[in-house]
């Protein structure tokens, strides 16, 4: 099942037409006080194709996290089908990487430990691993922190080095959820920019988590926008926006448009 | 952090300043109210005594030592595999940990003779006494921190396909780390309790041992000698693991 070369070779092309990830009417409920649920997500369609960038945006709440640790396989649904480059989604796979939130690096191992992680535990070549993983960590600029702690670090370059971890087996698919959402607004501009290039450059598929629409528009082809309990897709937006975008891309009136579009969206909702 | 360094000296003089004027306060009070010595010595006298008595309080922290340490590295022998079987198996712990508490809540001083009954008048029933006494604080904060690695970093290993043998080794036990050290400084000191009810029970040697038989012959000086030198094990084990523990767990601040 591992790919060539323990899997540090680039992913073999996807047969034409499998998608990534299709979710067709999957329902999620949370059991709650007294035999009761709560009606966390769905049901719910989610198309992501391979190849493009996918962002769901939604007030917090929203189930949007939910929906994120189905398509991990973290989670199973209560209904519908999960199906994952046209096999059943029905566990974890290492064709996926995940950045959190957090950036959940181990306090207890150095940088490049922790970048190396996915190789240990799918038990890859060490020194081919090792090779990429001192790549990704020159990419990222974090090649002179290697064999530093991570809480030497800052919030911005933790979330890198997660990147690096993430990006370590190759994965055909990027998840990632909210992963600047604990930084501050330059860092994080600045590190959606970076991402975006490095997800053209690797040429991936991602899935993008977030409350923040400048960012989903920055990065996605496709925005979904999520309705609150229970979590909803309530459109579906193809950003147009030309690529490789940068620092003026926000700039763009087509960029402002489709921002008070989304707003728009989002607020009729509530009201 | 940013204190002179006139300062910090000042700061670490504070403890042993303080420790001085309670004792000076403690010889005049003896000396002032002329207290005889077989009630409360005064330190002078008890340090007289004790460099006059050092062969004999030596040989006998030592067998006390011996015992703790013992008792001790086989409680934590006796806690690593336990602790891992009741944080990894529901059965297990349903079926052991009510034993463990139940064996924990019978009173040690009360069960001692008849372990020395048992075990005969050799070094064991102290040792066993002391496992006794200070295992269940280690199992107890080792079962807690094999349990508690965040969701969030389980979460991360299981999107790997991390095996529980994997997880196990990269997270669970870097963060149980921490929780089993605060677990053995409170055994260890637990541990010197443990012997010194061993040897009050029935024993021809160790600290315990020299307290009964100095009181009983109004020998109070000598008992305080080997009370201080208790004191000073004590502490001197809790500094010990606390300076392994900042050389193995060197990633907390």
């Amino acid at each position: 099942m591992m790919a060539a070369a323990g899997g540090l070779a680039a992913a073999p092309p996807p047969a034409a037409g499998v998608a990534a990830i299709d979710l067709r009417g999957v329902s999620k409920h949370y059991p709650a006080a007294a035999g009761t649920s709560v009606h966390a997500l769905g049901p719910i369609d989610l198309h992501i194709p391979t190849g493009s960038f996918v962002a769901v945006v939604g007030p917090s709440g929203c189930g949007k996290s939910t929906l994120l640790r189905l398509v991990a396989g973290l989670e199973m649904p209560d209904g519908g089908t999960m199906m994952r480059y046209g096999t059943p989604l029905d566990a974890p796979s290492h064709e996926v990487g995940i950045v959190f939130q957090e950036h959940v690096l181990f306090p207890w191992n150095t940088v490049l430990e922790n970048v190396l992680l996915p190789a240990d535990v799918l038990a890859l070549p060490r020194a081919a691993a090792r090779e990429r993983a001192l790549r990704l960590l020159e990419m990222t600029g974090l090649a002179a922190f290697a064999n530093h702690r991570p809480q030497m670090l800052s919030g911005g370059m933790r979330q890198r080095a997660a990147l690096c971890r993430a990006l370590l087996a190759d994965p055909r698919l990027l998840l990632l959820d909210e992963p600047f959402g604990a930084l501050d607004a330059l860092t994080r501009e600045e590190l959606s920019l970076e991402l975006s290039g490095l997800w053209q450059d690797l040429g991936r598929t991602a899935f993008l988590i977030t409350h923040d629409i400048e960012e989903a528009i920055l990065l996605s082809d496709r925005v979904l926008v999520m309705s609150p309990r229970p979590g909803r897709i309530r459109a579906d937006i193809a950003i147009d926006l030309p690529r490789p975008r940068n620092a003026d891309t926000p700039r763009l009136p087509r960029f402002q448009a489709l921002k008070q579009e989304i707003r728009d969206i989002i607020f009729d909702r509530r009201a | 952090m940013s204190a002179s360094p006139s300062s910090r000296l000042a700061g670490r003089a504070t403890i042993p300043v303080v420790y001085l004027v309670l004792l000076v306060a403690w010889e005049l009070s003896v000396r002032v109210f002329a207290v005889p010595a077989w009630i409360l010595p005064a330190p002078t006298e008890i340090g007289r005594t004790a460099v006059q008595w050092a062969p004999e309080l030596g040989f006998n922290s030592l067998v006390t030592l011996r015992e703790t340490l013992v008792g001790f590295l086989l409680a934590i022998a006796l806690s690593l595999p336990l602790a891992v079987l009741i944080a990894l198996n529901a059965t297990a712990r349903r079926l052991l940990y009510p034993i463990l508490l139940g064996l924990q809540s019978v009173p040690k001083v009360a069960v001692a003779p008849l372990i020395i009954l048992w075990l005969g008048l050799s070094e064991w029933p102290k040792i066993v006494i002391v496992v006794l006494v200070c295992f269940f604080p280690i199992l107890v904060n080792l079962i807690a921190g094999l349990e508690a690695a965040p969701r969030t970093m389980l979460d991360l290993m299981r999107s790997l396909g991390a095996s529980q043998h994997m997880i196990f080794r990269r997270l669970r036990i870097p963060v149980a780390l921490p929780h089993f050290f605060t677990g053995c400084k409170v055994a260890v000191t637990f541990a010197v309790i443990g012997s010194v009810i061993g040897e009050f029970v029935a024993a021809q040697e160790g600290l315990g041992y020299l307290i009964l038989i100095s009181t009983s012959q109004s020998q109070t000086p000598l008992a305080f000698a080997a009370i201080a030198l208790l004191t000073l094990l004590s502490i001197a084990l809790f500094h010990g693991i606390e300076w392994i523990e900042r050389r193995v767990v060197d990633w907390t601040p």
